[in-house]
Formats: structure tokens, sequence, C-alpha cells
């Protein structure tokens, strides 16, 4: 095993550890409601992360069934967090004040320092994307308790408040790399390609530009993965009705993903990004990023088939 | 009968448009497609296990959120309000489109300076609420959601729209990569320089997204106003 897959081991346990802590504080508030299956849900999720790397491959895959069955009877269900006292919040901020930006701060500019030293010293080239983040949560972490002066309980309690707020739809995105891989297996993109390529007409390049970048976003809403659309679509349409008649495939290529990219402003299945932050900006409507992404997309869709239509030929 | 095989993506297209539970509803469009697809019972469960493990980076943000939890206690929120109102001209469009910006930027350097965890909740949303209740007072649920829901979208634009101007971003990889293996030769410099328009124009996008929000925030508060 590779350092950096160590080191993100030791992180996916953590995270694991915090799933364990959202369940206990289920298990501990004697008004909880369906405290069952709710905490059976945190555990098994704790389960996957800490586990799933060591075992056989169809267990976490089983472990994900029972956390659907759980969902599906909507079974999980939010228990009661120690939310702060809004005038104690206030005096605390009067005391503080704009020092409180900075363990933010260091979340953010940690990762970015981290990943650029990782790029340029070879003995810290464990130090890539995704352990960057991890170890500017660590800083992040000493950086808040140092100038808060907050017991480390805290983190406990705040981090699973937080938990238990955005829910399960937080592992959502996983989920959905999962489910692309089972439709690679089966061949899904290959028969849609197919049956679009039947009704294209042929040498109209402006209606041919327009059916691309149209299949780029609706693929990308059905999926919710532009990059999933990109290689199918690409593959099925771009070449053969677009690059095979002309077109300049570097002007093809880079507005083709991002074309997909104005449908993912547009699903659900888009869940990192339009669901699960709903969750965590605490919005009363769950589709409130979405509707207000809609008509930036489609303005930003017709002004990717007019760039490709104008630079590619 | 290859059509057949399209069952998982009508099962989630009806199971996202009538709300089921969208991890039953993806589940059980994995389990049904690799079904019809002729997979065994353990080669489906495998092959969900195997991407779900491989993907735990996906859910990295959770390392964030105690972080975050314990700012919020100890005031965050309540001193970007401060903040936004000791700047008495900045809209909440202004924010918005502010922040954007910086994202744009940010993403086009592969800096990781934003994140709807990271960023967006302990910081733009509180500051561009904190300019709307400066000029309106008290904000109603579809007002704050209206705020929230173009906060979260000024993230996203800055985030998808300029990430490719980045030579070793993954998606001006995956472009590279697919074009070079069908046949034709393009590089990542190539990509990353026609990833630039798209950039610049969907901040120009976002700019007049703004303006338009500000319009609308002002018309919402009327008509709560008139309502009362």
């Amino acid at each position: 095993m590779a350092p950096a897959a160590i080191i993100s081991e030791v992180f996916y346990v953590i995270i694991g550890i915090i799933f364990i802590l959202v369940g206990v504080k289920a298990l501990k508030d004697p008004n909880a409601q369906k405290k069952g299956t709710t905490v059976a849900f945190w555990f098994i999720l704790a389960f996957t992360f800490i586990c799933g790397y060591w075992l056989p491959k169809w267990l976490t895959g089983l472990a994900i069934v029972a956390m659907a069955v759980i969902t599906g009877i909507k079974g999980v269900v939010q228990s009661a967090s120690d939310v702060p006292d809004p005038k104690v919040v206030r005096e605390r901020a009067d005391a503080i004040g704009y020092k409180i930006f900075i363990p933010s701060l260091v979340l953010a500019l940690g990762a970015v320092l981290l990943t650029t030293l990782g790029a340029k010293i070879p003995a810290m080239n464990w130090m890539n994307g995704n352990n960057s983040i991890c170890v500017s949560a660590v800083f992040g972490m000493i950086a808040v308790l140092a100038l808060t002066k907050a017991a480390p309980k805290y983190a406990v309690t705040d981090g699973t408040r937080l938990m238990d707020n955005v829910g399960p739809t937080g592992i959502l995105p996983q989920l959905l790399t999962a489910l692309g891989s089972l439709f690679t297996a089966a061949g899904v993109g290959q028969v849609i390609a197919g049956g679009v390529a039947k009704v294209v007409p042929e040498g109209n390049k402006l209606i041919a530009c327009a059916i691309y970048c149209i299949a780029m976003a609706v693929f990308t809403i059905i999926m919710g993965n532009g990059f999933a659309a990109f290689s199918v679509i690409t593959v099925g349409i771009g070449i053969p009705f677009l690059i095979a008649q002309g077109a300049n495939p570097v002007v093809v290529g880079a507005l083709g993903l991002t074309a997909g990219y104005c449908g993912t402003l547009c699903t659900p299945m888009a869940a990192n990004f339009n669901i699960m932050p709903a969750a965590l900006l605490e919005v009363k409507n769950k589709y409130s990023i979405i509707k207000s992404q809609v008509p930036v997309a489609i303005c930003l869709l017709c002004i990717h088939i007019v760039l490709m239509y104008v630079f590619a030929f | 009968m290859e059509i057949v095989k399209l069952i998982g993506v009508v099962i989630v297209v009806i199971g996202f448009a009538l709300k089921f539970d969208t991890i039953a509803t993806v589940v059980l469009a994995g389990l049904v497609t690799g079904l019809v697809a002729g997979m065994t019972p353990l080669e489906i469960l495998n092959t969900l296990g195997t991407t779900f493990v491989s993907g735990r980076s996906s859910t990295l943000f959770v390392l964030t959120l105690p972080v975050i939890g314990i700012c919020e206690r100890y005031g965050l929120k309540e001193k970007a309000i401060d903040f936004i109102r000791s700047i008495k001209n900045a809209s909440t469009g202004g924010v918005i489109l502010i922040y954007q910006a910086i994202r744009t930027l940010s993403a086009a350097f592969s800096l990781r300076l934003g994140g709807h965890a990271q960023f967006v909740r302990p910081v733009v949303v509180p500051m561009a609420e904190g300019a709307a209740i400066s000029k309106y007072g008290e904000l109603s649920d579809a007002m704050s959601d209206e705020i929230r829901g173009a906060s979260a979208g000024a993230e996203n634009y800055g985030n998808f729209f300029a990430q490719n101007c980045f030579m070793g971003s993954s998606g001006t990889l995956l472009i590279v990569n697919t074009l070079v293996e069908q046949g034709h030769d393009v590089t990542v410099a190539q990509i990353a320089k026609w990833s630039v328009p798209i950039a610049v124009i969907s901040v120009l996008a976002g700019a007049v997204r703004c303006l338009l929000i500000d319009k609308k925030l002002a018309k919402m508060a009327d008509a709560e106003r008139s309502d009362k």
C-alpha cells in the first residue's frame, strides 16, 4: 500500500468514527424517533468506511442495499442536537471578533498550500489533493480550538450536529459513481447513443453542434455525471457528426464537457452540487439551488452551441 | 432487446420525478440494470461495493464539519453579518458576484478556495443574507431560499466552467484521453486554452443573474410588506 493510500485510509476511519458518533447521538436521545433504523444506518455506513477496503467488496455492496432499504422506508430521522444559544453566540462573536474567520481560512488556504508543497517536494508526494483536504482539516481544528478555547468535546458535538443536518444525502455522490459503473458494465451508453445517431440529419453543421451539446447536457442530467456523458456522447455523436465532418477536435472537446456541465446545473442526480448543499445550507425547498441555476444553464448552453459552430469550423 | 437495458435510466427518472427516496431509487436502478444485463447478484454487489469504497473521497467534506460547527458556535455567522453591514454599498447580488469571480479565478488556478461546506455556508450565505437583512429587515423563507440558491449557484458556476482552464484538472485530462484514444491528437495546453472563453462568459452571465436577483428580492420584500 502506498503512503498516500495509507493516510487516506486513516482519514476514512476518522470519517467512519464521526458516522458512529451520529448514531450514538441518536442512541442517547430519549426522544429520538425511529431510533433502531437510524442507529443501524449510521453504523452500517461507518462499517463501509472503516472496513470496506479490507473486506470482500460484495459485503459493502450488501451494506449499500441495507442502507437503501432503511432510507427507502424513511427510517433515518435527525436526533436532538446541542444547538448553541443565539445570545451566547452573539456575546462570543463580540469577544472574538473577525479572528473567527481564521479557522475557515486555514481549511481553505491550508489545502492549497499543502497540495502545492506535495507537488513540489518529492518527500511529500503523498500529499495529493484529497490528503491535503484531510490534513488542512486537522490544522483547522487546531486553529479553532486554540482560538476559541472551546473544550475539544465540541468537535464531536458540532461535527455530529452538522453531519446529522446533512443526513443520508451526504453519501449520494458516492452512490452515483457506483450506479455509473453498473450502467457502464451493462452497456447503457451504447444503446442511447445508437438511438440518437439514427435521427441526426447528416450535413447540417449547426444542427450537429446543437445535438451534440444538448445530448451532453441531457445525458448529464440523466446520469448526474458529466464525465460519463462525455465519453459516451463524444464517441457516439461528437466524433462521427462533428469531428469527422471537419470540426476542430480541440474546440469540440473543450466545449463538449462544459456543455455537459450546463446539464449538471439542472439535475438532482448531481447531488453533491445541487442536493447535498441544499441540505447543508438548510433551504426550505431542496430544489432551490437547481431552480436558481436553470435559467443560467439554458443561456450558457445556447452560447456553447454558437461558440462551437463559430470556432470549430 | 437492447432497449430493455434502459430500465435503470427510467427508474432513476421516475424515482427522482416522483420524489421517492433518492438513495433507494439509485440503488434499485443499479440492481435492476445489472440483473437485466445478465450480471449475477454477486457480480452486482461486487461492482457496487468496489466503486463505493474507491469513491469514499467524495465524502471527505465530513472532516471539515467539526471545524465549521465550532466556528458557528463562536459567532462566525454573526461576524459575517457585522462585516457586510460595515460595507454599506455591497448588495446581495454584489456579494454573490464577487464570490463567483473569486471562485472562478481559484478554479482556473486549481486552488481549492471554495466549496459548499467550507465557504458558501460559513461565509457567502451569511454575507449575502446580511446585505439583504440590512436593506429589507427580516427575510421571508422564500427570500432566504432565493439567496441561498443563488449563492450555491455562484459556487457551481465558478467551479464547473473554470476548472478546465487548469492543465492538470481531471476534466481536461479526460477530454484529452478520450480524443487521443479515438485518434485525434490534442494536448492539455490546447484544451485548457479553449476552456478560457466559456469561463469568462460564465462570469458575465453571473453578473446579469446577480442584477436580476437584487431586483427580484426588492419585489419580494415589497410583496411581504403589502401583505402585512
